[in-house]
């Protein structure tokens, strides 16, 4: 089974670990194993409207899945996909 | 949770929102979860890539800066704890869009910063259901 590495701020709400195995053959449907394992996480990956929250990065080895086919994206039962965060904010003007 | 970071690190902090001022600058909050106290040992500066003329008001660290940043802290058996940033002008407080674009977890300290000085900073957490942040106390 294709592993998904969780990046630290996500581990609380998958018992503490820094790696869970999945099922699925895309990039979508491991990610929606993933949140069917631990629903908690949903809100933090997933805008309300269903779509991968901009700065939650999906990568397949060193690239990321927006650059190969998105939720498309081939995994096989040796890949490892990361959950990579990027850090934005600001004010609001 | 408090956060315990030095008098050295905060002024590293100050500093660098001094220099980027008008723009926001942005760090890395590094160090150990001491089970109730996240305790920072150092803070390292990020390179703001938001675009240029939007940097006054907005920053963004990239996915690889940061896994450098986790492999960089993991070889020393640290972790990030949290983010600082600087509100140019603007209080210490998180607005609308750092919300939309914030961790649960991590600790996300605002320094606001006027073309004199440092005037607060403070440091926030989302809460869980990401309706709004918790302040954490910040200790020397």
């Amino acid at each position: 089974m294709p592993n998904v590495r969780i990046p630290t701020p996500l581990r609380q709400y998958v018992g503490g670990n820094a790696e869970v195995a999945v099922q699925g053959g895309t990039a979508g449907d491991a990610l929606g194993d993933l949140v069917q394992q631990h629903p908690d996480l949903k809100q933090h990956l997933y805008t309300g409207d269903g779509k991968l929250r901009s700065f939650v990065n999906v990568y397949k080895g060193d690239e990321d899945i927006r650059y190969l086919d998105g939720q498309d994206t081939e995994v096989g039962e040796n890949d490892e996909l990361s959950i990579i965060p990027s850090i934005a904010g600001g004010l609001c003007r | 949770m408090a956060l315990k970071i030095g008098a050295g690190d905060v002024s590293h902090i100050h500093e660098h929102a001094k220099e980027t001022y008008p723009e926001e600058c942005a760090g890395v909050l590094v160090g150990m979860d001491a089970g109730g106290t996240k305790v920072i040992v150092d803070v390292w500066r990020a390179e703001n890539t938001f675009e240029e003329e939007e940097r006054s008001h907005r920053f963004l660290i990239e996915p690889l800066k940061i896994r450098e940043f986790e492999e960089k802290a993991r070889e020393r058996d640290l972790d990030i704890l949290g983010f600082y940033h600087s509100h140019p002008d603007h209080p210490a407080e998180p607005s609308e869009y750092d919300r939309d674009h914030a961790w649960p977890y991590y600790s996300y300290i605002i320094a606001s910063v006027s073309s004199e000085n440092v005037e607060d900073m403070r440091s926030w957490v989302l809460r869980d259901d990401r309706s709004g942040y918790d302040e954490e106390t910040i200790v020397g």
